[in-house]
């Protein structure tokens, strides 16, 4: 589904140009559950927003369910972020001043799906990941745990086929990320993509498919030969 | 995205930073006001100048006799002017479209009744005066169609006069002398008021012949033509031209139409209260400051927001909208805002100082909110431009 030949992402950094991506030939199956890993600084979150349609590789094609999405314009990698990708951060990235419920709501307001949907959706969604008693509450009202859920409520809402999340257990304790691994992987039941980046050996190891990042390249990667 | 949508989610960021949008919509709010104020005032004294113009009515067109020429000197000087006489009034009647020809001569004279005695202005008129000027009389009547020549010793009062040589009594049909000529009074008009420092009630009213006579002026002052509405002015002033220059022999007076007069009038108020309007825009300028300056510090401040608006599947387009639509919500409001202050303080003033003419057209508020609106948007366009083209990754990595 995820389709990578030849990726290669530069920045320039003052005068000086700084590859972060060098040459990635990835695949990615449908409802396959990918840990990316590796120290920082090795291009796993650049990548990452490349699949993410939030950046743009300097050369190479990604093609997206077999389209090609690297020449497409803005309103419509926007259209394909909002109807295939959902964002999991590690800061969560609630908006402070909106309620739980609205925060879920975010990206169907975007989208312009009628009211009376959204409102049976949210509901729905409120319900699965344990937020009744939560949803006017604001982000700073919320714990850690509550705003990753409320955060994974929002990826999901628009029942997106790719789920990228970024480090999503980086600020919760031991328990809590152990909870929220779980309902990432309860999706991945649910045949979502997941893409999971992490500097933590553990965490990574959960996943069926476990890449290894350094300077940009792939250095090892369990899942290629299928 | 809807439009509920787009007002629910910006409004939200108001609510989140109340005294920060408070001010900024004071901003404008208090430039709205002052525009507001300012042409309420100035149409007010616009209207109010012009009634006291066209209290007369304004299809009026008055004669005067000598030419006003370029030189700005008038030829009556030279003595070669030739004076405008009742005959010429007689033959303006015939005309066509004339309704009501007036003559006059005014002056002073001492009146005397009842043992009192006043100095007072002394109009001679024709008798078809108050008919040209939209006056009334109370009680009595004007003096009746006579032959000018033959003019009898008639007098109507103005209620002033009136009341002072004759308190509590019935002034008609008694006689009082007016520059030691006996008249009788056979009116009495109703009380006018002042009109740009002239009393019209402290007033008698003589036919014309007679005030000729009792001033020894060789001619009238003014002649004036009252004419149909459903006419230009154009057609009578030619009309009476024509008329004039065939009796006179060429054109040794000038006509001066009223319409034409409240027109020049008319503009140039009109071009003060757009200069005042002006002054009150100068505030406004600075409340756009004010929402330049707010809404670039929300674009820097919520940049990770706009990331992640971004990853969410916003356009950029959306996140423009966005940021435009807080600008000009916020803008519309203090302009709303500054319509009920303007309105409010203009009409409070009134109430203060009656002698205040405050008028504030429907026009000058829809325009007044529609230009709040617009300074939202052209103070809003350049933050939102910047929030629209922020790098996503970038965005998203600020904290």
């Amino acid at each position: 589904m995820i389709a990578l030949s030849q990726v290669s992402r530069s920045f320039t950094v003052g005068d000086q140009e700084v590859s972060a991506l060098r040459g990635i030939d990835l695949d990615i199956a449908a409802g396959d559950y990918v840990s990316i890993m590796g120290p920082s600084g090795s291009g796993k979150s650049t990548l990452l927003n490349l699949i993410g349609l939030l950046d743009r590789p300097s050369s190479g094609t990604y093609k997206l369910d077999g389209g090609d999405v690297t020449a497409l314009d803005d309103v419509q990698q926007a259209r394909v972020r909002s109807e295939k990708i959902g964002f999991v951060f590690q800061s969560f990235h609630l908006v402070p001043r909106l309620t739980a419920a609205m925060n879920i709501e975010l990206p169907m307001i975007l989208a312009g799906i009628p009211p009376e949907e959204r409102k049976e959706r949210v509901a729905k969604l409120i319900e699965n990941y344990g937020l009744k008693d939560r949803a006017d509450h604001r982000p700073d009202q919320l714990s850690g745990g509550q705003r990753q859920r409320v955060a994974i409520a929002r990826a999901t809402s628009m029942n997106p086929a790719v789920l990228l999340a970024d480090e999503p257990t980086g600020n919760l304790d031991q328990t809590t990320g152990r909870e929220v691994m779980a309902l990432l992987e309860q999706l991945v039941e649910q045949k979502v993509t997941l893409i999971l980046v992490t500097h933590d050996p553990m965490l990574g190891g959960r996943a069926h498919r476990q890449i290894q990042m350094v300077d940009g390249a792939i250095i090892s990667d369990n899942g290629k030969k299928t | 995205m809807l439009l509920p949508d787009l007002v629910k989610l910006t409004s939200s960021s108001f609510l989140s930073y109340r005294m920060r949008s408070f001010l900024t919509g004071l901003g404008i709010a208090i430039g709205i006001t002052a525009v507001i104020l300012l042409t309420s005032i100035g149409e007010g004294l616009h209207q109010f100048v012009l009634a006291e113009f066209s209290q007369f009515g304004t299809n009026i067109i008055t004669v005067q006799p000598g030419k006003t020429q370029t030189q700005g000197g008038n030829v009556g000087i030279l003595g070669s002017v030739r004076a405008l006489s009742l005959d010429d009034a007689d033959a303006l009647r015939r005309l066509p479209y004339i309704e009501h020809v007036n003559v006059s001569v005014a002056g002073n004279a001492e009146v005397k009744a009842n043992g009192r005695m006043r100095r007072t202005m002394v109009l001679g008129e024709g008798r078809e005066f108050a008919g040209a000027f939209t006056m009334k009389v109370q009680s009595g009547t004007f003096w009746p169609d006579e032959d000018n020549e033959q003019a009898r010793a008639l007098v109507v009062l103005g209620a002033k006069v009136s009341q002072e040589l004759y308190p509590g009594q019935n002034p008609l049909g008694s006689y009082l002398r007016v520059g030691g000529q006996r008249f009788r009074v056979i009116g009495v008009m109703e009380p006018k008021g002042q009109i740009l420092g002239m009393d019209l009630d402290d007033t008698v009213f003589i036919p014309a012949a007679r005030a000729m006579e009792l001033f020894n002026r060789p001619g009238l002052m003014e002649l004036q033509a009252s004419y149909r509405t459903s006419v230009s002015a154009d057609v009578v002033i030619r009309a009476i031209k024509e008329s004039l220059i065939a009796r006179h022999g060429r054109e040794d007076f000038t006509v001066i139409s009223q319409e034409q007069a409240l027109d020049v009038l008319s503009s140039v108020l009109d071009v003060l209260t757009f200069a005042v309007g002006a002054l009150g825009g100068i505030s406004l300028l600075v409340g756009a400051v004010g929402i330049l300056t707010i809404m670039t510090m929300a674009v820097t401040e919520r940049t990770a927001e706009i990331g992640l608006l971004r990853a969410l599947g916003a356009q950029q387009r959306q996140v423009m909208t966005l940021f435009l639509g807080e600008a000009m919500l916020l803008s519309a409001l203090g302009g709303l805002a500054g319509l009920g202050l303007g309105v409010g303080i203009a009409q409070g003033l009134h109430l203060l100082f009656p002698a205040l003419p405050v008028h504030t057209p429907w026009l000058f508020a829809v325009l007044a909110e529609l230009t709040a609106i617009g300074i939202g948007l052209a103070s809003g366009v350049a933050p939102a431009i910047r929030a629209a083209r922020l790098d996503p990754v970038e965005a998203l990595r600020t904290e």
